[in-house]
């Protein structure tokens, strides 16, 4: 069997389970009693994606770069705190249960204040997306420096390493798997949050035209817009998924070492 | 020109060179839940410069806290260490898994501040003189198991230090393996004499390739025997004299179990 043939397989299992997802929809949305305005079907929703090609497109640029950008910040952000977590075992106290108290502020409940305080404009969203996207980075990114071995520290101390010396050669590296963990979580939180933020004070944006959609009883465009959004999350993790096995071959090493 | 008046700042840590090693009289006992643990008692150990003493003894002697006592990293209760400065070799290699292994090497160099560039400049000898040349960019996982304790071996004689504290370097090696690294172990050393502490408990291994042998007993760690090992180099473990010795080691090992 040839490779290409081989992976394709590999495929096949995914494949069947959204084709049987879709068609158990399709079936059910058609002869059950459901008003499609409630749940359209998929071949309703396939119209709107290809009808509204250029609405949705147009928005999810708007959303797409509103989401990237908010992934930079809560990146820097999360990395931020992790290391200052870590190497303060004061900041460890005094920080650490605000982050987990951060994450419990309903959205809605701040997204006013934060549309009065910051206006209309992207800043606002990048704050909401950065706020529930920065939690997983950090939280990952510091269980990973936790786990570097204690004796490799007492190690870099006989060979006369400085606290900061062995944080850039041991410890750093050590925490990029985490960080890559992090941010494949990040990625998925990050939609929901411009989702959230785009409905609390904006007039573009993926979901922003859901929230128009719905009163408009343009149910199958609501979905659509959904839709793309899931595939646009999916494309990002597979991205970050690729970027981490080139630069981090080492994490995948399947023999010896403490490769994760 | 100006005239140089001041030595410049070689020695990290200020002790007072060429003694070896010295562990008097010295006790360590570490609080835990549900009472103190003690690990060691009134335990005496003597390397002079360029000697090596293996330390035998069951798991849970206080081994490794002698290791640490001797390196720096813990301070004992009682007693005094007196100790050139020394360098810990533990029992995994401990490499870095995304580091190649000239730089999992010079990592001894660049932890003192070398620039990457001088630090690899340093180990590459090191590879050809080991039998690691054409493995210099290999990652530690694309290495075999005897290949990663050379390794760090290369890494523990780059940091510089006249002692070398072994804390049972070959445990993880299969038989086979372990037999080619002790040959290689004593060949280098022959080579390139420092003062060793050697922990295994591998009571073979101490007599192949200590001077001296110390015997430890299970926790509280005391020291119950020390047995001199005056052989020519290089010793084979079938020669009586080593047979011996080891059946001795054993005995005192026994009666103190």
């Amino acid at each position: 069997m040839s490779g290409a043939l081989r992976r394709a397989g590999g495929w096949l299992p995914a494949l069947a389970i959204v084709v049987a997802l879709v068609g158990a929809w399709e079936l059910y949305a058609v002869y059950g009693n459901v008003d499609s305005l409630l749940l359209p079907a998929p071949h309703e929703v396939a119209t709107a994606l290809w009808d509204d090609r250029a609405l949705l497109w147009d928005n999810l640029k708007v959303t797409a770069g509103e989401v990237l950008l908010g992934i930079v910040v809560a990146a820097v952000a999360g990395l931020g705190c992790a290391v200052a977590i870590h190497l303060s075992p004061t900041l460890r106290r005094a920080v650490y249960p605000l982050l987990v108290a951060s994450q419990t502020i309903p959205i809605p409940l701040i997204a006013s204040l934060l549309v009065v305080w910051l206006g209309f404009g992207l800043a606002p969203k990048l704050v909401v997306i950065a706020l529930i996207a920065f939690f997983p980075i950090a939280v990952a990114t510091l269980d990973a420096l936790a786990a570097v071995d204690p004796e490799q520290r007492r190690l870099m101390r006989t060979l006369d390493a400085s606290r900061l010396t062995t944080f850039r050669f041991v410890e750093a590296p050590a925490a990029l798997p985490g960080l890559f963990s992090g941010a494949k979580i990040a990625v998925a939180v990050a939609v929901i949050g411009a989702v959230f933020a785009e409905q609390s004070g904006s007039d573009k944006g993926l979901g922003h035209l859901v929230q128009q959609a719905v009163p408009q009883l343009l149910t199958a465009r609501a979905y659509a817009a959904v839709l793309i959004l899931s595939a646009f999350a999916i494309a990002l993790f597979g991205l970050l998924s690729l970027v981490e096995r080139r630069a981090l071959p080492w994490a995948f090493d399947r023999r010896g070492g403490p490769a994760r | 020109m100006p005239e140089i008046t001041e030595a410049p700042v070689e020695e990290p840590r200020a002790v007072s060179a060429h003694v070896g090693v010295r562990v008097e009289q010295v006790s360590r006992t570490f609080p835990r839940r549900g009472g103190a643990v003690e690990a060691l008692r009134d335990v005496d150990l003597r390397a002079r410069p360029g000697e090596v003493v293996a330390v035998v003894g069951p798991s849970g002697c206080g081994k490794s806290t002698l290791l640490e006592l001797v390196c720096g990293l813990q301070q004992p209760d009682r007693g005094t260490v007196t100790a050139d400065p020394a360098v810990l070799m533990p029992q995994r290699d401990l490499l870095l898994p995304w580091a190649s292994a000239l730089d999992n090497a010079a990592l001894a160099l660049r932890a003192r501040g070398v620039g990457r560039e001088q630090a690899r400049a340093a180990a590459r000898p090191w590879f050809e003189r080991f039998g690691l040349a054409g493995f210099e960019q290999a990652r530690p996982a694309a290495l075999s198991g005897g290949m990663r304790q050379r390794v760090a071996f290369v890494r523990t004689l780059l940091a510089g230090k006249p002692v070398l504290a072994l804390d049972e370097p070959f445990a993880a090696l299969d038989a086979l393996t372990r037999q080619e690294v002790q040959a290689w172990l004593a060949q280098t050393l022959a080579q390139e004499p420092r003062t060793v502490v050697l922990v295994t408990h591998d009571v073979e291994e101490a007599v192949l390739l200590g001077d001296a042998v110390v015997v430890m007993s299970p926790r509280p760690g005391r020291v119950v025997a020390t047995l001199p090992v005056a052989l020519p180099r290089p010793r084979r473990r079938t020669d009586p004299a080593v047979v011996e010795l080891r059946e001795a080691a054993l005995t005192a090992l026994g009666a103190a179990a």
